[in-house]
C-alpha cells in the first residue's frame, strides 16, 4: 500500500503520457503511447532482441565495474596507508577526478577497438576515481585506538590494515561504489550509442535512426529501469553490509 | 644503580630518561615529556596521575611501544621496547572497541590472532564476558551498549589475551560517576583475584587513591614525574573511601596535583 502511494506519481505520469499521445496533444512522433511502448518491449523481449542486447549491456557494465571497485579500492586504501603511494598517485587522482570520463570514449576505441574491450575499459577507468576517493577518505579516518588496539592483540601490520582499515573505509567506500554504480550505466549506454555492434545503447540509436520510435523508447525505459533496480538492490546490501552501525 | 635493580629483578619497566617531542600536524613542537624516568614493579598497580596535557597517556604510548621512543630508553623485563605486543594489553578512554564486531567477535580477536584451538578460544571469550558480567550480549554490537557495557567489553577483551602488563588510559573517564565508581571496584576486585602489572592513567586524584600501589604524580608542560607517592591502604575494606587514612592520603595527594592543575591551566587561557 505505501509502496503503491510512493509510486503514485509515477503512475500519474504514466496517465499523462498515454493521454497526451493519445489525444494528440503531442505528436506520435515525438512521444509515441505508453500502450505503444510496452507492445513494442513485449515484442523485443519475446524475440530475444532486448534480453541479447541487455546481457551485452550488463556483462560490459559488470566486469568494469567490478574491476574499478577492486583496483579503486586497494589504490585509495594505500594511498591513505603509505605516504609515498600518496605522493606518487594523489595528484593523478585529484587531476582526472573532475574529468568528464566519457571525453575517453574514442581513446577507448582507439586502443580495444568496438568491442566488449573499450567499453570496460571506459566504465573501469570512469567508475575507479570515486571508489579510490571513498577508500582513501574512510581509511584516513580509522580510529588510531582501534589500530593500536590490533596491533596491541598480536595482528601484524597487514593483517590490522585489513581488520581495522578496510572496515573502518567501508562505509565511504561504499558510498563510492554507489556514484560508480551510476557512473557506469552513464558510461555504458553513451559509449554503446556512439560505438557498439550491440547494447543496450547501441539499440536506443539503431532504433531511433530506423524511425520506430516505440521501441526506442521501450529501451530507454528498460535502461531506467535497469538502472533504478540496480541502485536499489545496492542500497538493500549496503544495508545489510552496515548492520552494525545504528 | 638503576639499571642493577632491573636486573636483579626489582622492575618489571624500567624507563630512564626519556624525552618526547609532540609534533601537531600544524603549529610548533611541543615538549611533551622531559626526562621522565620511572620503574614499575611486577605486578603492581601504578596510577599517572597528572592535569590534562602532562603528558601521561603519552607515556603510556611509549610504553605501549605505539610511539617511537626518541631519546632515552625503555626495557621491558630488560629488553627494549620494539612496536606494540600481547605482552602489553591496553585499554582506552573510549573503548576501542571493532564497531562491526559482536561483543564476543571483540573478545575472540586477540585469541585469534594468538592461534587458539577454536573451541579453547570460544570457551576463553565465554569466560571472560561472564566475568565482566556481560552474559546475554555477546551477540550485541558495541552501538547497542551503554558506556559502562563498551568498557567491559575492552577490558574481557583485553584480559583474554593475558598480558603481563595492563595498560590503562583513562579507562572510566567517559563513564557516568556511578558506573565509574562501579567499575573501580570491579576492576579492584578482578585485579586481586589475578594480579597483574597495572599502569593506569588517570587525571582523578580519588580513583588514583583508591586503586593504585603507588601514584606517580606528573607536572604539566613539559611533562615530568614530580613525585611518587606510596599508598599504604588496606584495599579490600570495602568502606576504605570514608575511612580517615583514605581522605588524609587523597588530601596529601591533591595538594601534589594542584599547583600544577592551575599551571596547566594557566597555560591553557
Amino acid at each position: 500500500m505505501s509502496a503503491l502511494v510512493r509510486y503514485l506519481p509515477l503512475l500519474l505520469l504514466a496517465a499523462a503520457w498515454e493521454l497526451a499521445a493519445r489525444l494528440g496533444l503531442v505528436s506520435t512522433l515525438a512521444l509515441p503511447p505508453l500502450s505503444d511502448v510496452v507492445a513494442a518491449w513485449v515484442d523485443m523481449i519475446r524475440s530475444g532482441e532486448l534480453i541479447g542486447n541487455g546481457a551485452s549491456s550488463l556483462w560490459r557494465a559488470g566486469v568494469g565495474l567490478l574491476l574499478a571497485i577492486a583496483v579503486g579500492a586497494a589504490l585509495g586504501i594505500a594511498m591513505a596507508w603509505w605516504r609515498p603511494v600518496n605522493a606518487l598517485l594523489g595528484p593523478l587522482v585529484e587531476m582526472f577526478y573532475p574529468m568528464p570520463k566519457s571525453a575517453l570514449i574514442p581513446v577507448t576505441v582507439l586502443w580495444l577497438g568496438f568491442g566488449d574491450g573499450s567499453k570496460v575499459l571506459l566504465i573501469f577507468l570512469g567508475c575507479m576515481l570515486p571508489v579510490t576517493i571513498g577508500a582513501f577518505n574512510g581509511a584516513r579516518g580509522s580510529d588510531q585506538a582501534l589500530v593500536w588496539s590490533a596491533r596491541s592483540m598480536g595482528a601484524s601490520r597487514l593483517r590490522m590494515l585489513w581488520d581495522v582499515v578496510v572496515p573502518s573505509a567501508l562505509p565511504e567506500m561504499l558510498n563510492g561504489i554507489r556514484t560508480a554504480l551510476a557512473l557506469s550505466f552513464i558510461l555504458l549506454v553513451s559509449s554503446e550509442l556512439i560505438v557498439a555492434r550491440e547494447g543496450l545503447g547501441y539499440l536506443i540509436g539503431f532504433l531511433g535512426a530506423n524511425g520506430t520510435y516505440d521501441a526506442m523508447f521501450a529501451v530507454v525505459l528498460t535502461v531506467a529501469f535497469v538502472g533504478f533496480a540496480a541502485d536499489r538492490a545496492y542500497q538493500a546490501l549496503v544495508q545489510r553490509v552496515l548492520l552494525w552501525r545504528e | 644503580m638503576q639499571l642493577r635493580d632491573s636486573l636483579a629483578g626489582g622492575s618489571q619497566i624500567v624507563v630512564e630518561c626519556v624525552n618526547h617531542l609532540y609534533r601537531p600536524p600544524s603549529g610548533r613542537p611541543v615538549l611533551a615529556l622531559e626526562d621522565v624516568s620511572l620503574e614499575v614493579r611486577p605486578r603492581e598497580f601504578l596510577a599517572l596521575l597528572g592535569p590534562s596535557g602532562c603528558g601521561k597517556s603519552t607515556l603510556l604510548y611509549l610504553i605501549g611501544g605505539f610511539l617511537p621512543i626518541e631519546t632515552g630508553k625503555i626495557l621491558l623485563e630488560g629488553q627494549p621496547i620494539a612496536g606494540p605486543g600481547p605482552d602489553r594489553g591496553i585499554v582506552f578512554q573510549h573503548f576501542a572497541l571493532f564497531p562491526w564486531k559482536s561483543v564476543r567477535a571483540n573478545v575472540l580477536y586477540g585469541l585469534e590472532r594468538m592461534g587458539l584451538p577454536r573451541e579453547e578460544r570460544e570457551r576463553r571469550a565465554q569466560g571472560f564476558i561472564d566475568l565482566v558480567g556481560l552474559t546475554g550480549f555477546e551477540d550485541s554490537y558495541p552501538s547497542q551498549l551503554s558506556g559502562g557495557m563498551k568498557q567491559r567489553t575492552a577490558i574481557a577483551r583485553t584480559l583474554a589475551i593475558d598480558p603481563k602488563i595492563l595498560l590503562m588510559d583513562e579507562p572510566f573517564g567517559a563513564l557516568d560517576a556511578q558506573t565509574r565508581h562501579l567499575m573501580q571496584s570491579e576492576l579492584l576486585a578482578i585485579w586481586r583475584r589475578s594480579p597483574k602489572t597495572v599502569i593506569f592513567v588517570t587525571h582523578d586524584v580519588q580513583e588514583a587513591v583508591y586503586l593504585a600501589d603507588r601514584v606517580a604524580v606528573m607536572s604539566a608542560r613539559p611533562g615530568r614525574i614530580k613525585t611518587i607517592v606510596d599508598i599504604r591502604l588496606d584495599k579490600s575494606d570495602p568502606g576504605i573511601a570514608k575511612t580517615k587514612a583514605y581522605i588524609d592520603t587523597v588530601d596529601a595527594v591533591w595538594n601534589l596535583v594542584r599547583d600544577e592543575a592551575i599551571k596547566a591551566q594557566e597555560a591553557r587561557a
